[in-house]
């Protein structure tokens, strides 16, 4: 067996040897039948040859390299890296909504339909918006969808827009979903106290405001913080014909407290593999549904759930003037059956809860850290917190460095370099389910490494120590990844 | 910030240092440091035309991936492959061995266009003004 420390660099082709075996074959009960001629078969593919224990165990070592929100603290900000509490995959399971098919006739699927229908309802409840669409399959999916439905709603109502605003504090994603819905992008700065530069904002609509289609704001920023002038920003925007566009990211931060409806947003987008917890570690599935105010409505995209009023059936429909169809069939099922045991687990006051402990930790780990690392904005934050490393930078020690000693220290590192606005920034999302004593625990890491980098900052420049493998090359990986094995 | 005097600068942050009809092309001191640690070139190969303000290849710190473009027209004449095995040599020296490829200028007015050392001074100040937080 592979030394378990080698972990990653050895294969199953390393540990197969010719003519070991896993299983045995049955005897054969049915009459021979000849294979096709030569030409059909490949004889060059060499699969490896393990028994079966040392597959076990390579497949079960190779998982407990792994690191996930069930084997410690991963406060990655802005992703709302929650536990999935285990009641959403019992239900996930249950044959009735595990082993449905997305061909079947509505009429022999009125279960999932109901689910999907009472999921639509409790999210514009949750956001306090007219109606709701499941259909993107992820968060980017939900903003382009979003922006997909401004552009048709403008051209509906006095033709069409060009311009998409977007705070310099955005996520990425923001700016790529509206030049690839065809808007020309420009950036808003932020203020000095982080919030959106009001005067910036309303000098970009002073001209050709009327071309203005939408600003893409996220609520709380990407900063961690409360957009306090929200309500005067939808009422600027609307003043101009403009539609408000919220990214959902971090609703984390105002479950059952406040609805992006009421601060003036026109549509809204969720991340349910954040917020409601669905596990979104290994890059999906996920789910990024949308709310939309009424004057919207018309333009969600197919399929939408709507129950008939006499007959009280679930059916799917293609709303009036919908964007069109997102994707095949009904989104990410699974995923939607999660969130909705999610919500209805916790009710209205579980969710309330949510975003209070959400926020609690957050300023928790602010206080802890405030005395040793630069803190941009001092102010409360929300459920996430930015810091700055510059102070360490100072000294030779980098926000990175400072992240991959974390893993010396048993912690998953936290979001660093974002938002770009922030020099050397680390985001800390603790989430509402950790302890205090984990909290701590993070903290006092975190201490620890600040005294570090100024009293011994070449152990904080050479970490990781004590993971498997030191620092990787990245880059390389990811733009010319080795993904064929030679012997 | 290290802005030598001798070279011609782009508002992109690149940087030309033009003998004859041939140009080295880095990235300046400031834009290394707003990047970060370097740690991926994505640069053209020897013989591929280039277009003044058209992008030449791609720059990647831990941070962000970046495009680069070319200040002039011309033709690649060399390319940095030190650089390209060790990025860290553009955050250690922009303006030395961390130059990124040598041109041969098809129209060396267009240096006159560039920005003066001064002209970059300004600039960056400006940027910083407006990042500072």
């Amino acid at each position: 067996m592979a030394d378990r420390d080698d972990f990653g660099a050895t294969l199953t082709f390393d540990l197969s040897r010719p003519g070991r075996v896993g299983c045995t074959l049955p005897p054969l009960d049915v009459p021979e039948a000849p294979l096709p001629s030569g030409d059909l078969l490949r004889d060059d593919i060499t699969l490896p040859e393990l028994s079966q224990p040392d597959v076990v165990r390579y497949f079960t070592q190779l998982s407990q390299r792994n690191f996930s929100i069930d084997t410690g603290f991963y406060p990655l900000g802005s992703c709302s890296m929650k536990y999935n509490p285990r009641i959403n995959e019992v239900a996930a399971r249950l044959s009735g909504l595990a082993d449905v098919h997305p061909m079947q006739s509505d009429e022999t699927a009125q279960g999932a339909l109901a689910l999907m229908h009472g999921l639509q309802r409790l999210l514009a409840e949750i956001t306090g918006m007219h109606d709701v669409s499941l259909a993107p399959d992820a968060g980017a999916h939900g903003e382009l969808a979003g922006i997909l439905i401004a552009s048709a709603y403008h051209n509906s109502n006095g033709g069409p827009r060009r311009r998409v605003l977007v705070p310099d504090s955005a996520h990425g994603t923001n700016p790529a979903t509206a030049a690839m819905a065809g808007f020309q992008v420009e950036s808003i700065p932020s203020d000095t106290d982080g919030n959106l530069d009001f005067e910036a904002l309303r000098a970009a609509l002073d001209s050709n405001g009327d071309s203005v289609a939408a600003l893409m704001l996220t609520l709380p920023s990407t900063l961690g913080l409360f957009e306090p002038r929200i309500t005067q920003i939808a009422d600027l925007l609307h003043d101009h014909g403009a539609l408000l566009y919220g990214d959902g990211a971090n609703m984390n931060a105002m479950l059952g407290r406040v609805k992006p409806g009421d601060l003036g947003f026109d549509v809204f987008h969720l991340n349910l593999h954040k917020t409601f917890s669905t596990p979104h570690g290994g890059g999906g599935p996920g789910a990024g549904p949308i709310a939309v105010t009424a004057a919207l409505a018309p333009f969600l995209p197919a399929p939408h759930v709507r129950q008939d009023k006499s007959s009280a059936r679930f059916s799917l429909e293609t709303p009036e003037h919908s964007i069109g169809r997102l994707g095949l069939f009904h989104g990410n099922f699974g995923v939607l059956v999660r969130a909705y045991a999610y919500i209805l687990s916790l009710g209205a006051e579980g969710l309330r809860g949510i975003s209070e402990a959400a926020v609690l930790n957050a300023n928790y780990v602010l206080t802890r850290l405030r005395d040793a690392y630069r803190l941009p904005y001092d102010r409360r934050c929300m459920h996430e917190v930015v810091i700055s490393g510059s102070r360490q930078k100072a000294n030779g020690v980098k926000t990175l460095d400072i992240a991959k000693r974390l893993i010396d220290y048993g912690f998953h590192p936290p979001t660093i370099y974002f938002p770009l606005i922030v020099d050397e920034a680390m985001m800390i999302e603790p989430t509402e389910s950790e302890t205090k004593e984990t909290l701590d625990a993070f903290c006092d890491a975190m201490l620890v490494i600040a005294k570090e980098a100024e009293a011994t900052p070449d152990l904080v420049r050479e970490a990781p120590a004590r993971a498997p493998l030191r620092r990787l090359d990245e880059a390389t990986a990811a733009r010319k990844p080795v993904l064929r094995w030679t012997r | 910030m290290n802005i030598p005097t001798e070279l011609r600068y782009t508002k992109e942050h690149e940087w030309i240092r033009a003998e004859g009809d041939i140009g080295t092309i880095g990235i300046t001191d400031y834009a290394q440091d707003q990047l970060g640690d370097i740690v991926y070139l994505d640069l053209p190969a020897v013989g591929a035309p280039l277009t003044q303000n058209d992008k030449l290849g791609e720059i990647e710190s831990v941070k962000a991936v970046s495009d680069l473009y070319a200040p002039v027209s011309g033709e690649v004449l060399e390319v940095n492959t030190e650089a390209v095995d060790q990025p860290e040599a553009v955050n250690e020296e922009p303006y030395g061995k961390g130059w990124l490829i040598r041109v041969r200028l098809s129209d060396a007015s267009e240096l006159d266009a560039m920005l003066t050392n001064e002209a970059y001074d300004e600039l960056i100040v400006r940027e910083m003004e407006e990042h500072s937080d």
